[in-house]
């Protein structure tokens, strides 16, 4: 309906310009000079007010937008560092408002001012260098601290003391969805490479090392809040970014190399569901949910469910066309429910093995069974003897 | 008229019988006039920005109305790609790839510098022609065929480059990750390695001409903004394209030969790969090395001739002439050593980052010199407000507010969270994009006189202005907020995630936004074509400027002036100068006796 309303506007807009254009032309009629196309002090006053007009437009759409649309832009940062980022942007965002404000001021109030007029002169000044010190040094200080402000964050953020107790966790990306492997009691991620992938070892983890046997692979990704959670990126085919906007945290995940990012989750899942900011979100959603789920039933549709929110990983990098599907829940836990939902996780050397047993009684009555599986199974058991050897060995 | 002067029409009158023998093909089609070039060029330039605009009102619809039927879909896309007019989300993806490359390189690099460098370089600066009319001719029509092919790509059978216009691989390497990166993704190579060379061609044409061929007193003190801007120009241009067609290059080699320059332990479709030992963060750096400064190649010919029209419509000098020197190389430099702002998230070391953000920060200095330079210009001038004029504001409005957001993005701690959002589309878009754009066409507005002898129609301009600008705010503002909101680019619909539908109405205002602003271009298109042919005659020097391409003829001639060429005697910017009583004092017009210079 909006938008319907700014058409017709617009279009009464266009009419109504269209249709002084033709009275300039009338004006126009009887001069004799070839310049009928070059603004005559009557355009030069008729463009600086409307200049001036679109002064006034910047400066209330800005409002009206900050007003509308200010609450649409991600809120308190569930993160430790999050706090810091958030900082800076706000001090940024101030600076920001103030220069435009000033900027566009300035812009659009001198075009209006010194609009055009054939016995005006303008006032033929060249340069001052005075002027020019004055907005270069006043940028250059305040940048000076904008920077030193950001280097001394992302020193902060990005680097990961080698002796912090932290949590290992893998973070896999495929086309197009992500997994998760924890590094189980020793806290120590085995090694993988993609040419390990085989039957349900989909991570290609490398069941040889022994780092690797008390790994847990999950599809849903719950981290404790307080602690450090360090994330070890990989992608097993094209570029991907794993996004977790509430945790001010991205990072790509690059084919052939693991990449990482460290944070401290601050609210759990339920505690960020119930701030006031949150509460009124997730209302305005659900309200044009419903709005909308009244529209899908009457052309027979099925109505959407409600929605509660969760805190979410999103592929932030274009990796394919289902590129804009690819997400995965992201759980923040007190430390105790943390311990309790990954202990009841069997690890991936378990589910390897009762893959393996499940499959081989099966291959006795079915004589059928197709012999990729067959094949598979063979390999899994192969690996998981070849790692059971291995681990003896030592 | 002296005997010298006599002289020098009798042997213009000689050539002028040379050129005589000029067929249809030689004037019109394998030309070696730089004016007919430059027109090419527009003209080349026009058609590409219809298809790439129009391809983004194609998204923009399904953006606002995801997965709806349209019989406009259905009419363009096809069957296949758009099945009882619901786009598909593979198009999605080849719409938007082709649209960055269309609307980057052939509209706002071809377009923009390939216009107007060929126009304004021998004109202003006093020379007959390019230095190599040859190579001139042969950069247009290697980009004419880079065009034919990039356009050829969107009828293969599994569609066109959908890689995003970054290509970064894997994605844009294997066709099994997405289907244009097969046929499609070869065109697209192959057209841009052309485009490349074309691109080359005319850069090295363009410095070696303003650095030899500049008439007597024309030094480089004395030439106008414009042409230090395009100087500059190719002289970045020089330095990275050759980047990103080696990275093009060894993309092709991953891509048919089997290499690993940029693929490493690949599983893709129930098989591992080959490819061992490449990485593709060193593709991100050497397109970022070509991608970043072709920012600034795509920004500062917009830049020049924001200048040259601003203090020809001001009725006052450039201020700060040399500043805006000064402040243009500075940006130049600056913008080759800040390609990693584009990676503060790639994997590459955090160090590199602290780097970038340092460096990519410092481009905000010039860049506010240059602003507050536009803005001082303005003050206790005598504006006329010509549709030029009305584009050259619109570019600092749009500048100014697109490179504020710069300073979240460039930061590599704020970057982390608007990355590759929204709020990237948002800044980029005002900052290069409408600003160029505004750039382009306020030149087509001021030179259209020169270029065709006609005059554009200024209530249409003035319509055409009004309503673009007002559509560029409402498209591009709104945007900030919903990539605040954490909405990833490059997403098809975001129905899928409940937690964005507070956005959607947003998003239906942009696309409504966008409908109409591109609606409107039609204006201009119309007011473009028809005058060619019925817009009034223009008089030599229709908007009294200084510089030396209005003392030539308005009816072109090779060559450019009937007899000698002009000396110059002062600088580009005597407008209203108190010494003189007119408002203002061609550049070959000598000094008066005792007459001072009033600049620095």
């Amino acid at each position: 309906m909006t938008s319907l309303l700014v058409i017709v506007v617009l279009v009464l807009l266009a009419i109504a310009l269209w249709q002084l254009t033709k009275i300039f032309d009338l004006t126009q009629v009887g001069s004799s000079s070839d310049d009928t196309q070059v603004a005559s002090d009557n355009d030069n006053n008729i463009q600086g007010y409307i200049m001036f007009g679109f002064l006034a437009f910047i400066y209330i759409f800005t409002i009206y937008g900050l007003l509308k649309w200010g609450n649409l832009a991600l809120h308190t940062p569930a993160s430790e560092h999050g706090l810091l980022v958030d900082n800076l942007m706000n001090i940024t965002w101030v600076l920001i408002f103030v220069v435009q404000f000033i900027t566009q001021g300035l812009l659009y109030w001198f075009s209006f001012k010194n609009r055009g007029h054939k016995d005006k002169k303008a006032l033929f000044f060249a340069d001052s260098n005075k002027l020019e010190a004055i907005w270069s040094i006043i940028p250059s200080v305040v940048l000076a601290c904008l920077i030193l402000y950001g280097l001394y964050a992302w020193n902060n953020i990005m680097f990961v003391d080698k002796d912090e107790d932290v949590i290992e966790i893998e973070l896999y990306a495929q086309q197009f969805k992500w997994t998760a492997r924890y590094a189980g009691n020793d806290n120590v991620l085995g090694k993988a490479n993609v040419r390990l992938i085989e039957g349900i070892n989909t991570l290609g983890v490398d069941m040889s090392d022994p780092n690797s046997q008390d790994d847990i692979v999950v599809s849903e990704l719950h981290i404790p809040k307080g602690k450090k959670v360090h994330f070890k990126m990989r992608s097993q085919d094209v570029l991907h970014s794993a996004y977790m906007p509430h945790f001010r945290a991205q990072m790509n995940c690059v084919p052939g190399m693991v990449t990482e990012f460290a944070f401290v989750p601050t609210y759990t899942t339920s505690e960020y569901r119930e701030l006031p900011f949150m509460v009124e979100k997730v209302s305005n959603i659900n309200k044009l949910r419903a709005e909308k789920s009244v529209e899908l039933v009457a052309k027979g549709g099925t109505a959407l469910d409600p929605y509660t929110f969760d805190y979410l990983l999103l592929c932030n990098k274009i990796c394919g066309a289902s590129h804009y599907n690819m997400q995965m829940k992201v759980v923040v836990d007190t430390p105790e429910d943390y311990k309790k939902w990954l202990s009841e996780k069997t690890t991936l050397a378990q589910d390897i093995k009762a893959a393996a047993a499940a499959k081989a009684p099966a291959e006795g009555p079915k004589a059928t069974t197709d012999s990729t599986a067959k094949d598979t199974v063979k390999a899994v058991i192969d690996t998981v003897k070849a790692a059971i050897a291995k681990v003896a060995m030592k | 008229m002296s005997a010298e002067a006599h002289d020098h029409d009798h042997g213009h009158d000689h050539e002028h019988e040379h050129h005589h023998k000029e067929t249809f093909i030689t004037k019109y089609i394998f030309s070696i006039d730089h004016k007919m070039i430059a027109k090419q060029y527009l003209i080349t330039g026009i058609f590409m920005g219809i298809i790439g605009i129009a391809m983004s009102l194609l998204f923009r619809m399904q953006l606002a109305w995801p997965e709806e039927s349209f019989k406009i879909f259905n009419v363009l896309l096809g069957d296949k790609f758009a099945p009882d007019g619901v786009m598909a989300n593979d198009i999605y993806l080849a719409l938007v790839t082709i649209h960055g490359t269309i609307m980057v390189f052939f509209v706002l690099t071809a377009g923009l510098s390939g216009t107007f460098s060929n126009l304004l370089i021998p004109l202003q600066i006093g020379a007959r022609d390019m230095a190599s009319g040859f190579m001139n001719m042969v950069s247009y029509w290697l980009f004419f065929l880079s065009a034919v092919i990039m356009l050829s790509s969107l009828f293969v059978e599994a569609g066109p480059a959908s890689a995003g216009w970054t290509i970064y691989p894997p994605l844009s390497a294997l066709p099994q990750a997405i289907p244009g990166s097969g046929t499609g993704m070869t065109l697209w190579l192959v057209s841009m390695a052309i485009f490349i060379a074309s691109s080359l061609m005319g850069s090295l044409n363009y410095i070696v001409t303003v650095i030899n061929l500049r008439t007597k007193g024309m030094s480089m003190t004395r030439l106008p903004l414009t042409i230090w801007t395009f100087f500059v120009t190719a002289i970045i241009g020089v330095i990275s394209f050759p980047v990103l067609l080696s990275a093009a290059l060894l993309l092709i080699f991953d891509r048919s030969f089997g290499t690993s320059f940029f693929l490493s332990d690949i599983y893709i479709a129930g098989e591992v790969l080959h490819y061992q030992g490449g990485s593709p963060v060193l593709f991100e750096h050497l397109f970022w090395f070509l991608g970043h400064p072709e920012v600034y190649i795509v920004i500062l010919p917009a830049m020049g001739l924001v200048s040259e029209i601003m203090a020809t419509n001001s009725r006052k000098p450039i201020f700060g002439y040399r500043a805006m020197i000064m402040s243009v190389l500075a940006i130049a430099f600056l913008s080759t050593i800040v390609w990693g702002h584009h990676m503060f998230i790639s994997g590459m070391n955090p160090f590199l980052g602290s780097v970038f953000t340092f460096t990519t920060l410092l481009i905000a200095i010039p860049s506010a010199v240059k602003a507050f330079n536009w803005i001082t210009t303005l003050w206790k001038g005598n504006l006329q407000f010509n549709p030029a004029m009305l584009f050259s504001i619109g570019m600092v409005s749009t500048f100014i507010t697109g490179g504020l957001t710069g300073i979240i993005l460039g930061d590599s701690t704020l970057d982390i969270n608007v990355h590759d959002t929204y709020f990237v589309i948002a800044h980029f878009h005002l900052v290069m994009g409408i600003s160029a754009l505004y750039g382009m066409f306020a030149g087509i507005y001021h030179w259209f006189p020169k270029m065709y002898g006609r005059m554009l129609n200024k209530n249409l301009g003035y319509i055409h202005f009004w309503v673009t600008a007002v559509c560029a705010y409402g498209v591009f503002f709104p945007m900030h907020f919903i990539g605040l909101a954490g909405l990833p680019r490059r997403y098809y619909t975001n129905t899928n995630f409940p937690l964005f539908d507070d956005l959607q109405n947003v998003n239906v205002l942009i696309t409504t936004f966008a409908l109409v602003g591109g609606a409107f271009q039609l204006v201009f298109l119309y007011n473009f074509f028809v005058s060619i042919f019925y817009g009034k005659k223009a008089v030599q020097n229709p908007w009294r400027s200084t510089t030396l391409e209005w003392t030539t003829p308005v009816e072109h001639i090779h060559g450019n002036w009937p007899g000698e060429i002009p000396h110059v005697y002062r600088w580009p910017y005597d407008y209203s100068n108190p010494n003189h009583d007119v408002d203002f004092v061609p550049q070959n017009v000598p000094m008066k006796e005792g007459e001072e210079v009033l600049h620095h």
